[in-house]
């Protein structure tokens, strides 16, 4: 579903402030694969997900989406590929507009925008439905704002939104990172929901090794760039904390000092 | 001079607000819906009475001139649109930038006269101060009109589109919503309200002046504003769209009322942007301290002194 091959970036380049994010990074999931991106600060895991979702174009290297090269595509053209969620609540969704009126432009993503109503009655019925499936209350507000809504209820609603099209792959950078542990928890129990209902393809970008750990049938370590460690099948489910820290150490040659604190157990 | 003159004259005064608040319709949609100060709007006013008296001094009909007019305005707005996108220039600069050059087309539009005289006498007008009822009728009429319009096309997808992209950028790109090019719609469509508004300011008068929009940007935001104010106060919760939209009239029509009082009271015309300036600062001003006083650190440490005391 996903192919990035050899992905190069570097930021300010021929500046003092030169940093090569990303140094070959390949990646390529299955249809279905629910891959967790795990690794310490300035790793490139969100650098990653960016270059995918094409924030900006990549120095080297190819993206191909479920057979589709979208390297050449900015931003807004590759939307309809993919679901997004940020580690800022407030990046997903837009503050000033109403909950059904959000959750119909994202309904709209890849679509043509012309003269029709921005939200039909019909659809209202619809949201209705899928915002009670979230048991956060939020079905019966609406026509509320988004932006009086908390940072755990507007993570959940832009999860929804970024599945309410069946998305090529689901992007989560982070997205439970700035929530309340228990908060956190739901947003999580409500990503792996969705993500098993719809059969969803998707990278999920955390710095908690046991999420990593628990969720998905992929984990990936990335350092310095480059995706260093790779587990699927079997061994992922068996996989332990310990087992990461060590394998960190083989595959990079570090000791696992400074990030061990970063990525939290 | 009595209290007489002054509401014998209402109807126009009336009338003009309106006007007014038809321009600060437009500048509603840069400022409030797309989060950009658009300062090309004293130009593209002016552009706006500049083509239509050049319409009417040749003899076409006042609906030629508002429809040239609106069309003006609009490439106007895609001009500060493209300095914006396609070049990168900041929001206010590429306004700035728009607004200087629209002082030498509109010479140019208006054959390098800086005043160009439309008198109802000669001409077939579709508002004039001679005719304080009608005009009053008319301009409330195309208020009427623009506010459906504007309450239609902001909820259909492209308005939302617009919408979001003023609100949310990094959110309008990841639903698939090409920002630049809503940014340049908004400001053709607000630019074009902006432009109507200075051709019916231009017949209104009879006269349509190179330095006409001097100020307006500031009237525009001063109506947004006094109406934003009302709004909230009389609405609170229960405020739409359309509430909205009718107080940024509402506003306009209230500025130019303050405006005659303090030309009845006999002070001097000169210093009328002065007022202005002031009105707006304490209309900007009043919410802010309201809600300072609201929840003050004095306020905080006398409270809680109490409650421990």
């Amino acid at each position: 579903m996903l192919n990035a091959i050899n992905l190069q970036k570097t930021f300010n380049p021929g500046t003092i402030n030169e940093k090569v994010a990303l140094a070959g990074a390949t990646l390529h999931l299955e249809e279905g694969e629910f891959c967790t991106v795990i690794g310490g600060n300035g790793a490139g895991k969100s650098t990653f997900l960016n270059a995918v979702a094409g924030v900006w174009p990549v120095d080297g290297g190819q993206i191909l989406i479920d057979g589709t090269d979208v390297t050449g595509l900015p931003e807004h053209m590759r939307a309809k590929y993919l679901g997004r969620v940020f580690q800022d609540p407030m990046t997903g969704t837009a503050a000033s507009m109403q909950i059904d009126e959000n959750m119909a432009l994202a309904a709209r993503r890849g679509k043509s925008r012309g003269l029709s109503w921005g939200v039909t009655k019909a659809e209202r019925g619809k949201y209705h439905e899928m915002l009670k499936e979230l048991g956060l209350g939020l079905e019966d507000r609406l026509t509320a704002k988004v932006g009086l809504l908390s940072g755990g209820q507007r993570q959940a609603l832009t999860l929804l939104m970024a599945t309410i099209q069946k998305p090529k792959l689901l992007l989560l950078d982070e997205h439970t990172a700035a929530l309340d542990p228990k908060t956190a928890a739901k947003v999580l129990e409500i990503t792996d929901m969705l993500i098993k209902e719809h059969n969803l393809t998707a990278m999920m970008v955390t710095h908690n090794m046991r999420d990593a750990i628990r969720y998905g049938n992929r984990l990936i370590m990335m350092n310095e760039g480059k995706v260093i460690l790779n587990i699927s099948g079997e061994e992922k489910k068996k996989l332990t904390i310990e087992d990461l820290l060590h394998k960190f150490e083989e595959v990079s040659g570090e000791e696992f000092t400074n990030d061990t604190e970063i990525l939290s157990k | 001079m009595g209290i007489e003159t002054l509401i014998a004259g209402m109807p126009g005064t009336v009338a003009q607000g309106i006007i007014y608040g038809i321009m600060a319709l437009g500048i509603f949609i840069t400022f409030k819906l797309l989060n950009f100060a658009d300062l090309s709007v004293d130009g593209s006013f002016a552009t706006g009475g500049a083509v239509a008296a050049m319409v009417i001094v040749s003899g076409k009909s006042w609906v030629l001139a508002l429809v040239l007019a609106f069309v003006a305005g609009a490439a106007a707005g895609l001009i500060t649109g493209i300095l914006h996108t396609v070049l990168g220039i900041p929001d206010i600069l590429a306004g700035i930038l728009t607004q200087l050059a629209l002082y030498s087309i509109n010479l140019r539009i208006a054959n390098n006269q800086p005043n160009t005289p439309i008198s109802v006498d000669k001409y077939n007008l579709a508002v004039s101060l001679r005719y304080k009822e009608d005009a009053l009728i008319t301009v409330l009429i195309f208020a009427v009109i623009i506010i459906a319009i504007m309450y239609w096309f902001f909820g259909t997808e492209l308005g939302s589109a617009i919408r979001a992209t003023g609100t949310n950028p990094a959110m309008a790109k990841a639903q698939g919503i090409n920002v630049n090019f809503m940014k340049a719609l908004g400001l053709v469509i607000s630019n074009a309200i902006v432009a109507f508004a200075g051709a019916l300011f231009a017949q209104f008068n009879g006269n349509a002046d190179v330095n006409m929009g001097r100020g307006a940007i500031v009237i525009g935001l001063a109506s947004i504003i006094i109406g934003d104010v009302l709004c909230n106060a009389i609405f609170r919760k229960k405020r739409n769209f359309i509430s909205t939209l009718s107080f940024v009239v509402f506003g306009g029509i209230l500025y130019y009322l303050f405006i005659a009082i303090v030309l009845w009271m006999k002070m001097p015309a000169n210093d009328m942007k002065l007022f202005t300036a002031i009105i707006v600062a304490i209309f900007l001003a009043v919410p802010y301290l309201k809600n300072k006083a609201n929840s003050s650190f004095r306020k905080a440490a006398r409270e809680g002194g109490k409650n421990n005391a």
